[in-house]
């Protein structure tokens, strides 16, 4: 430990409650289930106050207290603290009333994966690891060939070979190795878990898991601040894997925990996933307890997990939680992104697309009311995604350089 | 005869090996098959129902059984069984 704001007891799994110390492990070795970071809660409360994390920089590191790594040993690129935003018009479009959009496009790398790759990487130089190496949907390449850059670390991103051009080159661009797999992510995941038992290396969804998913906490924390230290009454969220949404509860849940909210948080949860690979939203919709694994077929990639390791955890958070799920289709995915670009001038990948169509689907459903204060989650930028839209958006016209051309081809009638 | 990988987290019950070669027909049969020499696989891979734990993902030649016939799915002769825990990511 480099300091000695780090109040981690170790990890502990999930499904059984075993506790193990804090190293480079990922699943319970008795009962297979996920490890997660446990805390020391008392120290936390006793170290953090509203003011000390306003005093912090304005990244996610202002909640290292909360964090599972030193904040003097962060492989920083400037993540987090991103603009959360009033969308009116969006609002009025969907007959709700108060909507807001934590705009984590505004990241290095332009997704929420920059909060995950962060900490986990700064975890890994802690370790003493040299290598950095994922499997990735594009975002999370993204963000784990820049921050190794960032780092000095060399790097091993894996990735589906059908990805979207502006997610290979935004990786490729880093330098590291970008290994393109002839499969679909779950492929490419079942791969790095076998690589993962063979190279040292600091895979961050595998062995680095338990610490970087923390990352993903920081979306609450955040929200909840600049809401003037108050939860939403409900939160969108996009599910793949299902932690972002787990995650996200948690991070609430752990605000009031340490003394940082004057109530407890009764946050409704919401999950959004694509028609084409829907496992969770399925389960949801049927009331299934049972998550049967897909093979994706859909336009959003960067969600499209068939197998998603933390599906059962987000199923549980949305159903104890009183939200609800749905499943858009492409067409609905691609409305969703223009809608949110031409109410509010914001460009989503099409997770935000799914994200943003969930929410009409949910407030037409009743299940997203209009006396809420609602926060959806948009995880990434648009100019990730270009093969989305650029069948429908294009130039209005195509003229010749001459006044008469434009008369003929727009009739203004106001200046 | 078929080859199944283990996975970092149980190679303690077999004394460190990455890969055993064991006999069966189903991949039921040969996961009891592997608890029948080294003793200790079955209560890690199946809960107290006698189903697979549902962080346990098993692939037969490289696809997951769910999308098979299950823990029923039948293997050739050579084929590569592979048990692996989830993962997140993304």
């Amino acid at each position: 430990m480099t300091n000695n704001r780090v109040h981690v007891n170790g990890l502990r799994c999930r499904e059984c409650g075993r506790d193990y110390p804090a190293e480079p492990i990922y699943t319970c070795e008795w009962c297979f289930g996920p490890l997660e970071v446990a805390y020391d809660y008392d120290a936390i409360k006793a170290a953090v106050s509203r003011e000390s994390i306003a005093a912090g920089p304005p990244s996610l590191w202002r909640y290292s207290d909360l964090l599972p790594v030193a904040s003097d040993a962060a492989v920083d690129l400037g993540t987090g603290f991103t603009p959360l935003v009033r969308a009116d018009r969006l609002a009025a479009e969907l007959g709700l009333g108060e909507v807001w959009l934590k705009n984590d496009t505004r990241n290095p790398t332009n997704s929420f994966k920059d909060r995950v790759v962060s900490i986990a990487l700064s975890k890994a130089l802690e370790f003493g690891f040299k290598v950095a190496a994922c499997a990735s949907t594009g975002n999370l390449a993204n963000s784990v060939a820049a921050h190794a850059a960032r780092a000095g670390m060399r790097s091993y991103v894996f990735i589906p070979s059908d990805l979207e051009q502006g997610k290979v080159i935004t990786t490729a661009v880093y330098g590291g190795n970008l290994v393109a797999i002839e499969g679909n992510y779950d492929d490419v995941n079942r791969l790095c878990a076998e690589l993962a038992g063979v190279y040292e290396w600091a895979f961050v969804n595998v062995n680095m898991r338990p610490y970087y998913a923390e990352g993903s906490k920081t979306l609450a924390f955040e929200t909840a601040e600049q809401l003037g230290w108050e939860t939403p009454d409900h939160v969108v969220v996009p599910v793949a894997s299902g932690s972002l949404l787990t995650k996200i509860r948690k991070g609430f849940d752990e605000l009031h925990k340490v003394g940082l909210l004057d109530h407890e948080p009764q946050v409704r949860v919401s999950g959004a996933q694509a028609l084409g690979c829907s496992p969770v939203a399925s389960a949801w919709i049927e009331e299934s307890d049972t998550i049967r694994p897909v093979k994706p077929s859909t336009i959003a990639k960067s969600l499209a997990i068939g197998n998603p390791a933390d599906g059962y955890f987000a199923l549980d958070v949305v159903r104890t939680t009183g939200g609800g799920f749905a499943a858009v289709t492409d067409d609905e995915i691609v409305e969703g992104m223009r809608l949110l670009a031409r109410t509010e001038g914001i460009f989503a990948e099409t997770a935000g697309g799914v994200t943003v169509a969930t929410l009409k689907r949910l407030a037409e459903e009743g299940i997203v009311r209009r006396d809420e204060r609602v926060v959806v989650y948009i995880t990434g930028h648009g100019l990730k995604t270009l093969e989305a839209v650029s069948p429908t958006c294009g130039p209005t016209a195509t003229i010749r350089p001459t006044l008469d051309a434009f008369h003929e081809a727009f009739d203004v009638e106001e200046n | 005869m078929v080859t199944i990988r283990i996975p970092t987290q149980l190679r303690t019950l077999c004394g460190g090996a990455s890969e055993l070669k064991v006999e069966g027909a189903t991949v039921a049969g040969v996961l009891h098959e592997l608890d029948a020499q080294h003793t200790g696989f079955a209560e890690r891979l199946f809960d107290d129902s006698g189903a697979l734990r549902r962080f346990v993902n098993v692939f037969v030649d490289e696809e997951d059984i769910r999308f098979l016939q299950g823990v029923e799915t039948t293997l050739a002769d050579g084929a590569v069984v592979s048990i692996v825990p989830a993962v997140a990511g993304g």
